[in-house]
């Protein structure tokens, strides 16, 4: 069964037809070129694949891109304004919160998810909501310090960087 | 702007960041096909027949490729890069391991066939047409129980399933010193089997060019080098002029992707079979089943005292699963990687470790992040905790009491290593001071007040890394070189490209490297381009793994840089007309002593590309030199680490209340990325302790935790703040003084976990327990031993 559908991804409108059992992760990374989202399991565990749909963080292999027809989508690849960072995706920098980055951008997302429902979050918030995004290298600690230090920014607040780290 | 000891930020951020990386799965090449595994569902059958006429006929499927197929073709095997002899002087049992089974599969998991379609659905679907045939027999799963009489027989080529019965250190000294003692502590433990589970999936990518007779592949690799070497020499025949290997962007390794895998191989093949790229991904159920685990090691140890608690000998014995094949370092890690760390950070004069490797039907075991070192760590850690238990002295003291002394070094241990530098005492004190140490008992007593039983655990280690000087590995078994290379490309304007043999798949080299580049040749940061991953573009290199690339890889450049420096001495001597020995460099300058005449690295470089007033008669034009850099020794990172458990009684939950690491890493270049590496090993040593376990059926060697449903994986809300600190003291045989800091968390923390929580256990008479502790496992503890806790 093939069938079209229509949404908007990152502000813009695209069509692609795809199988019923496409799902919308396939349709990102496969149709669409957009490769930011990342597949880590197959058991809808690891969050190395959260976008948002129309403003909620959701997993996209636990989608069909059928039924992402219709609505909006951003992904990692939406987040920055132009060459600029988002506060979040900075604090990430400033923190040393990504390793090897396959799970950066599932957890930049659901950060953004977090702070958009709680934009003051204790550091166990943080570690609580993180439960649907592993992540191997870092051992969470600058994850955490990150989610704090992003969500300060976009309160409007200029913390002092945890790790002094210097600009190159 | 010295950049050296400063937390720059990671320049490879901006990709990961904003989706622009470029990991093996997220290429896709022109008129790619799909490749799908299809894997043994049984621990130990016979392949009875293959039917595979319907999946062939299949919608979209191009070719579907046996066993039989491959070995028909010339495919060789997968060979294995390290050689172990036994006590006898015997070499190790190294049975065939076919690319894709031929006719036995031996663990769940292992390839039996390949289909190749236009899409992956397309493969997967046909997949499910082909029958299998298979005769199901006994298999032998658990690595003691396959070692008795009369145990299925998993190789015919390892008789009773073992690899080799190898020994280390002089038996009879240690007898000598058992017979002196005054005290004999006995502890019997497992080290629990684990998955690397970097987040990135393996994947790989084969290609062929019919108009060059050039192959590539990309893939997930730690050391792309290696991979083509392995693959083109022993497996495929290919020559290496006429094979690429591209290891991309790679999302974690952790040791598993250090390996050479059947999937690269079979569609590096493929693709010269159907003439079209063709690409294969893992799904993480294959990952489970395929990629090397790690640890799976059963010990007993014995260690002897004498009347002032200072160690007089250490005797182990363990049985370590290699799984149904040797995989690439597979024998090196329960031996050299092993039993040579078993000094630890002690004087212990006399040791012997003794190590039975066995063959069973799981999947292949192989190095993962500490890799022989966090198995040794654990052994002697534990003993050392249950003997300060048994004479009834603080643990911290009994340690105090033994370690190396600092004037000691170079300190040659009696199982083959030759430390350089550290100062264990040091940095053992500055963990207790950074843990309150002192003031435990206040904080156990209102743990206790709270329903939670509340332990300390201590845990120092010691590490052999840069590895390593190659004579030595050969010496050992090693079929490889252990050398890394660098080449450093000054460019006609004065910026440059470093070539390095090392590979980051997570470590920060684009940036650390950089820094290292920058303050040496006085240049700025942004003007270094770090490359790697790439057989076509950088040196010959052995790539990344067991915390070598900055002890190893970093020196490499070093020597290419001072090759550079000479060179560029000479060239500067030429155009200020001056003696070559009176011009020094300096801060990014070419410098005429005790003159203001200076020529930039910048002017050098130009003069050197475009040598119109030139020493021709004494110098080739360019600036670009290549060094290959092996090692003098080992480097000996070490450290102390200090965990604060509660247990709930109640539920058998265990948190980690505090953890205080304390290391010794030589220099440090980014402190920022050496932070980032001990959170990370801390994880997954924290993991191993609480959480991980790999578990197949005994019976039916069916894999029980293959997806994260059943495999505890370490979330953000089982781990704690990390409080870090580092003594440094330089290693003494490489110019940067610098150690390694990527296995040291996993090494530590495992034996530190465990120490606490025996620790908390201790009023219910608990001396030991095995990793990993989970609640359940705790709860079931806390009923048998409730009694002593009611009385107190």
């Amino acid at each position: 069964m093939q069938k079209t559908v229509s949404l908007t991804v990152n502000g813009k409108p695209v069509s692609a037809t795809v199988e019923g059992r496409t799902l919308l992760v396939q349709l990102l990374r496969e149709q669409l070129g957009l490769t930011g989202t990342h597949v880590g399991c197959d058991t809808s565990q690891c969050g190395a694949c959260v976008v948002h749909v129309d403003g909620e963080a959701v997993k996209a292999c636990t989608l069909l891109a059928v039924q992402a027809d219709g609505r909006s989508v951003l992904s990692i690849e939406g987040v920055a304004t132009g060459d600029t960072l988002h506060p979040m995706q900075e604090a990430f920098r400033n923190n040393h919160a990504l390793q090897c980055g396959f799970c950066t951008p599932g957890m930049v997302m659901s950060a953004l998810d977090l702070v958009k429902n709680n934009p003051n979050p204790t550091e166990r918030e943080i570690r609580e909501y993180l439960e649907g995004n592993l992540c191997r290298c870092t051992g969470y600690h600058n994850i955490v310090l990150a989610i704090a230090e992003g969500a300060a920014v976009m309160r409007g607040e200029t913390p002092a960087s945890a790790h002094g780290a210097a600009a190159e | 702007m010295a950049t050296i000891g400063t937390p720059v930020r990671r320049r490879e951020d901006y990709r990961f960041l904003t989706g622009g990386a470029t990991y093996t799965d997220d290429i896709n090449r022109p008129g790619q096909f799909y490749a799908y595994i299809l894997r043994s569902p049984h621990a130990h059958a016979r392949i009875a027949g293959i039917d595979t006429a319907a999946a062939q006929q299949a919608p979209g499927v191009v070719a579907l490729y046996t066993g039989k197929d491959m070995a028909g073709d010339g495919v060789g095997g997968l060979p294995c890069g390290w050689q172990i002899h036994s006590k006898d002087g015997s070499p190790m049992a190294e049975p065939p391991h076919p690319v894709l089974a031929v006719d036995r599969v031996r663990y769940v998991g292992d390839p039996v066939a390949v289909v190749i379609a236009g899409t992956l659905a397309q493969a997967r679907d046909a997949a499910e047409l082909a029958n299998v045939e298979y005769a199901e027999e006994p298999a032998a799963i658990d690595s003691v129980a396959a070692l008795r009489p009369g145990a299925p027989q998993v190789n015919a080529e390892a008789p009773g399933n073992l690899c080799y019965d190898w020994q280390l250190g002089d038996l009879p000294a240690v007898e000598a010193a058992f017979a002196k003692a005054a005290r004999i502590v006995k502890l019997d433990l497992v080290n629990n089997r684990l998955v690397p589970n970097a987040m990135e999936p393996r994947a790989a990518i084969g290609e062929f060019n019919r108009a060059t007779g050039e192959y590539t592949l990309y893939t997930t690799s730690q050391n792309p080098h290696v991979i083509r070497l392995l693959m083109g020499a022993f497996v495929l025949h290919i020559p290496e002029a006429r094979l690429r290997v591209v290891a991309p962007d790679v999302g974690g390794g952790f040791g598993s992707k250090i390996y050479h895998y059947p999937e690269e191989a079979i569609v590096t093949w493929a693709a010269g079979k159907v003439h079209r790229p063709v690409k294969w991904t893992a799904e993480r159920s294959e990952s489970f089943m395929s990629d090397a685990h790690g640890r799976d090691h059963v010990t007993h140890v014995e260690l002897a005292l004498d009347a002032q608690a200072k160690f007089l000998g250490l005797k182990v014995s363990t049985v370590a699963n290699m799984g149904a094949y040797l995989s690439t370092f597979a024998p090196a890690i329960p031996t050299y990687l092993y039993g040579t760390l078993l000094a630890g950070t002690y004087t212990t004069p006399a040791i012997y470790c003794e190590t039975k490797a066995v063959f069973t039907n799981t999947a292949p075991v192989d190095a993962y992040r500490g890799a022989g070192r966090p198995e040794a760590t654990f052994v002697l850690e534990r003993v050392v905790d249950l003997a300060a238990d048994e004479i009834g002295m603080d643990p911290a003291e009994l340690r105090r009491r033994n370690f190396i002394p600092k004037d000691a070094y170079p300190y040659q241990t009696p199982v083959a290593l030759q430390y350089d530098s550290g100062d264990y005492g040091a940095t053992s004190e500055l963990a207790l001071k950074a843990a309150d140490y002192q003031g435990f008992e206040a904080r156990r007593r209102d743990a206790m007040a709270r329903g939670k039983l509340r332990g300390i655990g201590i845990a120092t280690y010691i590490e052999a890394c840069g590895i390593a000087p190659s004579a030595v590995v050969g010496s050992l078994g090693a079929r490889a070189g252990l050398f890394e290379s660098a080449a450093v490309r000054v460019h006609p304007t004065g910026s440059v490209s470093v070539l390095t043999g090392s590979h980051s798949h997570g470590q920060g080299h684009e940036t650390t490297f950089s820094q290292l580049v920058a303050d040496t040749l006085g240049i700025p940061i942004e003007q270094v381009e770090i490359v790697h991953g790439d057989t076509a573009k950088i040196p010959y290199g052995m790539g990344t793994y067991g915390s070598r690339s900055l002890a190893v890889g970093g020196t490499a450049i070093v020597k290419a840089m001072d090759k550079v420096i000479a060179k560029g001495r000479k060239i500067a001597a030429h155009l200020l007309e001056a003696a070559e020995a009176d011009v020094e460099f300096k801060d990014g300058k070419f410098t005429v002593a005790g003159t203001d005449r200076s020529k930039t690295l910048g002017d050098v470089a130009l003069t050197a590309y475009v040598p119109h007033n030139f020493p021709h008669d004494e110098l080739e034009p360019g600036l670009d030199e290549t060094a290959f850099y092996d090692p003098k020794n080992f480097t000996f990172p070490s450290g102390a680490h200090i965990a604060e458990v509660e247990i709930d009684i109640e539920t058998g939950q265990v948190a980690v209340v505090n953890f205080t690491a304390s290391d010794d890493f030589g220099r440090i270049i980014n402190p920022l990325i050496v932070a980032g590496q001990v959170h990370g090993g801390l994880a997954q040593g924290i993991g191993q302790a609480l959480l991980e376990g790999c578990i197949y059926d005994k019976a039916s060697g069916q894999l029980l935790t293959g997806s994260y449903n059943d495999y505890a994986m370490p979330r953000a809300d089982d781990l704690p703040a990390f409080a870090l600190s580092t003594n440094v003291t330089l290693c003494t045989h490489n110019p940067l003084g610098v150690k390694g800091c990527g296995e040291a968390g996993a090494i530590g923390a495992p034996a530190a976990i465990t120490n606490a929580l025996v620790d908390a256990l201790k009023p219910l008479g608990v001396r030991h327990l095995d990793m990993p502790a989970t609640p359940e496992k705790m709860w079931r503890i806390i009923q048998q031993h409730r009694t002593p806790l009611a009385a107190e």
